[in-house]
């Protein structure tokens, strides 16, 4: 699966948990999820969860505590997929 | 004031549906297939409409709660109504004068269900964030208080069928107590097969009447045969008098008493059924409460459920007011309407009690034109309205009563700045 496949199909399901759709508004790899999406902390997990279904991968314990941003939540998908 | 019935959702389509004598029960095939021997229910007709105009996609996703969800509209509305501000910012600071007690019976069920067959399946990581908040019996007071930023009590009561009544006095409490400002207070209750199994199998539902749905629900008649299961939210804001006159606020009506207690199982009481002695021991604690003598009663809003229960709910009436005949005052049952909404029934029938006081009328009673002779020996049938009549009325009492022998009682007056 090509990058920009894995960053639209993300950005997909991390949009559902934004509530104020402006934050989604020039949206970077660099973009925190909590930080500048303002996401419930809470919400983290049906992230998680919900990435796992799309991409039909699974996220380890340690992986799902660093999917904080976007590049980070890129690259483990990116390297679930190749593993 | 806010309320999502069986028979219409919002005050003012809720008012007309009452005078009209507009039933909210209908056949529901799942309980067909089901087996249920009951196989008619209320429903409130909540569309993804309406639903769009009070949670966002998000929340949606995620809150399956039916009663939640009911209990949520009911509190914003109630809320708006108030003419307190609407939508709450999330930066704000929360509103420290004012709390919620809103009652739940099994507003979750569904969410419930779902979640057990995900843990069965070894699943359990899959549950996501938001079962917990749905299933916890507080979910609706936590969604409420987190809508509207209440920094005061925030909770959740429950005690059967009478939940909704014993809200509203534990808010009233709470504001006497010089404790909050602003209660928003109510109560809701979820729906299905898996919310009213347990009713169908103690043979408590009515059986009879599956292909006449409207005519099931039949308090204070002979050929009562079982109470119709419902479900919804009802809602209000208490507030204290100085507090809502310096504001301004839109006054339905003075809560000027209210008593709780129980039969403890005896003296005839159990589980499912009433003390009697229990039940007129509140309704002269709510009238000692109110500071009022039992003449002064103008109507009664019964908790009547279409069960052997309402003659002697009208026994006790009579023998705690120590008025009979055409003495007693004038009483109705919404649930003739809208059928017995469980947890939410106490909200809901006090809304429809506040209405009536406030716009100067009784709604029908509807499917008792055959009177229970039993009823028909201790009151006048003059006293039950069959059409909406208009009257004033300057006091009206709400009764409900709930499994474990629990009352709730509640004496409304109309107000006059």
């Amino acid at each position: 699966m090509q990058e920009q496949e894995i960053i639209e199909k993300l950005t997909t399901v991390i949009k559902t948990y934004v509530e104020d759709k402006e934050a989604l508004d020039g949206i970077t790899p660099e973009t925190h999820l909590i930080n500048d999406l303002n996401i419930n902390s809470a919400h983290l997990v049906d992230i998680i969860l919900d990435t796992e279904e799309a991409f039909d991968i699974e996220i380890d314990d340690e992986s799902a505590e660093q999917m904080l941003t976007v590049k980070a939540a890129v690259d483990i998908v990116s390297s679930k997929l190749s593993s | 004031m806010g309320v999502v019935a069986p028979n219409a959702v919002g005050l003012d389509n809720f008012s007309t549906a009452i005078q009209n004598g507009k039933s909210g029960i209908r056949f529901l095939p799942e309980m067909e297939q089901l087996k249920f021997a009951c196989q008619v229910g209320g429903v409130p007709p909540v569309t993804p409409d309406l639903l769009g105009n009070y949670f966002s996609a998000l929340t949606l996703k995620q809150l399956k709660a039916h009663g939640i969800r009911f209990g949520c509209i009911a509190g914003i509305d109630a809320w708006k109504d108030a003419g307190l501000s609407y939508p709450v910012e999330k930066e704000s600071e929360p509103n420290w004068e004012a709390g919620c007690i809103f009652g739940a019976g099994m507003s979750g069920m569904s969410v419930i269900r779902s979640g057990i067959y995900m843990v069965d399946e070894g699943k359990v990581k899959r549950l996501g964030s938001s079962l917990i908040q749905q299933t916890m019996p507080s979910g609706i007071s936590a969604h409420l208080s987190g809508i509207l930023g209440l920094g005061n009590q925030v909770s959740t009561n429950a005690s059967a069928c009478s939940t909704g009544t014993e809200a509203i006095i534990m808010g009233l409490n709470r504001i006497r107590q010089g404790k909050a400002k602003i209660m928003l207070c109510g109560s809701c209750d979820s729906y299905g097969p898996y919310v009213w199994g347990g009713f169908d199998s103690m043979r408590v539902l009515c059986r009879k009447y599956n292909d006449s749905p409207t005519a099931a629900s039949r308090p204070l008649s002979e050929t009562a045969a079982g109470f119709v299961p419902g479900s919804g939210a009802g809602a209000m804001v208490l507030e204290d008098l100085d507090h809502a006159l310096e504001r301004g606020a839109k006054i339905y009506g003075e809560i000027i008493g209210g008593y709780t207690n129980s039969g403890g199982h005896r003296q005839g009481g159990t589980m499912t059924a009433p003390n009697p002695v229990g039940i007129q021991k509140c309704i002269q604690g709510a009238l000692a409460d109110a500071d009022i003598g039992p003449e002064e009663i103008d109507a009664i809003s019964g908790h009547l459920t279409s069960t052997m229960g309402d003659v002697l709910e009208i026994k006790n009436w009579s023998e705690a007011l120590n008025r009979k005949g055409n003495e007693f005052p004038k009483i109705n049952a919404l649930k003739s309407m809208i059928g017995h909404c469980l947890s939410a029934a106490g909200s809901i029938e006090s809304v429809a009690a506040i209405l009536q006081l406030a716009e100067g009328f009784l709604h029908p009673s509807i499917n008792c034109e055959d009177l229970h002779p039993e009823i028909a020996q201790v009151i006048d049938p003059d006293c039950i309205p069959q059409e909406k009549i208009a009257i004033p009325l300057n006091i009206i009492a709400k009764s409900s009563f709930g499994f474990g022998d629990v009352n709730s009682i509640l004496i409304f007056k109309s107000y006059k700045s």
